[in-house]
């Protein structure tokens, strides 16, 4: 069963590339849209062209380094707790 | 005295014959019973249908109102499709068990007084915990008592809320109420640790995920869900509710960012949405508890369907670990699909059951000039396709070949998954559908193009991040420190360095004991030693045979001294 041959077209490094262009294609089209569409912002920032994105960008950025911050401090081997020693 | 029976009772009928029946029968039991408590849940008319005497109370067994009818319809829902996923793999026990536990919600939903509330409040404890243990292990009987004793406590806290409000009010109605004195604060703790909120919240991705995979698929449903249902209930407008929903939500983020089991992120990702119901019923509007009940429906079903992705996974590969797998969306194409709706749908893409019912709450806490609140739930929401939407499906279904071939899902677990998918899609498409039977009329509309835009924006910005940010997280053998250190690692290690003072106490003390014995010996061996020999000078002081002409002298001056004492 296992195939380490692996020839998916969906893996091709071409496929990947055009991945990437198709994605970055569509982020700017939905920042774009905001051209065209009126976004409503309740508290003014909100409602500032490309809000979302960089928001969204910056959230997600922040929540990663924060994550790995803590992740120092409370990161341990799987069997720390050991219980797969207690095994009868 | 048929309105006094709870559609539950169906359930647990259903659970006591799941044992006895063989067979096709028991296929039919365990397929036809969630169906037919459907059902009945759709005979329950609204108000409280009649009581019962128990003691002095009035036990009010079964309530309708809508927002009961629309969180029992779920708890059914699920019960049915969890059946079909789970009823060829799982043990006769563990259906047993997961079907009482869902009479418990079930029970929970329709229970118009304090007294019912608590009593299938402890059922879904007692066998969700049995669910737990059905994973067969020895960490999951391990972290299934841990589970029993912290829901034990928990159940004990909320009873002493119960007695307290008895007493003070007389009454065991079911009323809103805020956290004002210690018998409503008791009530709010007992239910919060149902609900995962912190400080305990660390129960639920430690039992989980130890469970079988098909019991991980039942037990995200039910408890925290009842939990939120008597928030709506109990709870409504209580300010603290929103800073504890976003402190789950913010908790769920980042530990499932941390982890590497794949039901433990799954898990995380569960306190993070409750904590957006919890935040809901804190904002209180009439919109915010809509939103809460909508996303409670609309999440029991992505989640589950995330579960049984999960689980198919782990059940045809037999690993856990995002370290491990990957790639496995070339041969198992439906459970990938299937995994992959229910990741849009947690991360509320447009589309998707998550979008119409989770902007909901956003939309709630913007009308109520919440700033803070709001634009930290817009972040959560990014943070959700983060830790959910793409790291789920990503680490599992693609990033490396992990060179595993396993098939996909057997029949009933693909049906199971593709019925939750269709409907995550249907309740995203038509979200009227679901709006119709929320508790308040809804004059919500989900869908417009400036929402849409920016909640694409949004979301595909955090799958930019994501992708941009993978070195950053890399997957590591790796578990995540949580609360549950103090009982499992702190009290131990405290305990044992405690045992080790007395020990050392009691070292002390031997010692000490040896030497007054010692002294004690010399002391006796002095005045009373007494040798075998007949010689009287040889012996101790006391021991010895003394003239009677001593004594007497003796005697005469304690005597004079006793008169001379007498007189001063």
């Amino acid at each position: 069963m296992t195939d380490h041959n692996d020839d998916h077209w969906l893996t091709r490094p071409a496929t990947i590339r055009k991945l990437w262009w198709g994605f970055s294609v569509v982020l700017a089209l939905t920042v774009l849209a905001q051209l065209v569409i009126y976004v409503k912002g309740y508290f003014t920032v909100d409602g500032w062209f490309g809000f979302g994105a960089i928001y969204g960008f910056l959230c997600c950025l922040l929540m990663v380094l924060f994550a790995r911050g803590l992740g120092y401090f409370v990161k341990r081997p799987n069997d720390y707790y050991a219980e797969s020693e207690n095994d009868a | 005295m048929p309105e006094l029976m709870s559609p539950a009772l169906i359930m647990v009928v259903a659970a006591l014959a799941i044992g006895p029946a063989r067979g096709h029968l028991r296929t039919a039991v365990v397929l036809l019973a969630p169906l037919l408590t459907l059902w009945a849940v759709w005979q329950v008319p609204d108000g409280v249908q009649g009581t019962l005497h128990f003691l002095s109370y009035e036990i009010e067994p079964v309530e309708g109102s809508p927002l009961r009818r629309l969180f029992a319809t779920i708890f059914a829902l699920m019960a049915f499709v969890g059946g079909l996923f789970a009823f060829r793999l799982a043990r006769w026990h563990e259906l047993a068990a997961a079907y009482l536990y869902a009479a418990g919600a079930i029970g929970v939903s329709f229970a118009g007084d304090l007294i019912s509330l608590f009593i299938y409040w402890e059922l879904m404890a007692l066998f969700s915990t049995v669910v737990v243990w059905c994973g067969g292990t020895a960490a999951a009987r391990a972290a299934g008592i841990r589970y029993a004793i912290l829901h034990l406590i928990g159940g004990v806290v909320l009873k002493v809320g119960i007695e307290g409000v008895v007493v003070s009010t007389g009454s065991i109605q079911i009323t809103p109420m805020l956290a004002h004195d210690f018998n409503s604060w008791m009530i709010l703790c007992g239910i919060l640790i149902n609900a995962a909120a912190p400080p305990l919240s660390a129960w639920l991705a430690d039992a989980y995920p130890e469970s079988s995979f098909t019991g991980s698929v039942f037990l995200s449903a039910f408890t925290t869900k009842t939990a939120v249902l008597a928030l709506i209930l109990l709870f409504p407008g209580e300010p603290l509710l929103i800073w504890v929903g976003l402190f789950m939500i913010m908790y769920g983020i980042i530990y499932a960012l941390l982890e590497n089991d794949i039901r433990r992120i799954l898990a995380y990702s569960v306190v993070n949405q409750v904590g957006f119901m919890v935040c809901a019923v804190g904002i209180g509007t009439q919109l915010a508890l809509n939103g809460a009940a909508a996303h409670a429906f609309a999440h029991i079903i992505y989640k589950a369907l995330l579960f049984m992705s999960a689980g198919v996974v782990i059940y045809r590969t037999g690993r856990n670990r995002c370290t491990e797998l990957g790639g496995l969306f070339r041969t198992m194409p439906v459970t990938a699909i299937c995994g992959i709706i229910g990741a849009l749908a947690i991360s509320s893409f447009p589309l998707t059951s998550g979008f119409t019912t989770k902007s909901m709450i956003s939309q709630a806490a913007a009308n109520q000039q919440m700033v803070w609140v709001y634009m930290l739930l817009t972040a959560a929401s990014a943070g959700v396709f983060l830790h959910a939407g793409i790291k789920f499906p990503w680490f599992v279904f693609f990033q490396k070949d992990s060179g595993l071939r396993p098939k996909d899902a057997p029949w009933n677990m693909a049906a199971a998954m593709i019925i939750f998918a269709a409907l995550c899609l249907l309740l995203g498409i038509f979200p009227e559908w679901l709006y119709r039977f929320l508790p308040y009329p809804v004059d919500y509309v989900a869908y417009t193009p400036g929402k849409v835009v920016f909640y694409l924006q949004l979301l595909l910005f955090s799958g930019l991040a994501f992708f941009l940010l993978l070195p950053l997280m890399k997957r590591t053998e790796t578990i995540s420190l949580d609360v549950d250190w103090l009982w499992r690692r702190g009290l131990p290690m405290a305990a044992g360095r405690l045992a080790r003072y007395f020990d050392a106490a009691a070292a002390l003390w031997a010692n000490a004991g040896a030497a007054w014995k010692k002294r004690l010996h010399s002391f006796t061996a002095r005045y009373l030693g007494q040798p075998h020999t007949a010689d009287s000078e040889e012996r101790a002081v006391f021991a010895r045979s003394w003239p009677i002409g001593t004594t007497a002298l003796w005697i005469a001056i304690l005597l004079s001294a006793y008169v001379l004492f007498y007189y001063i």
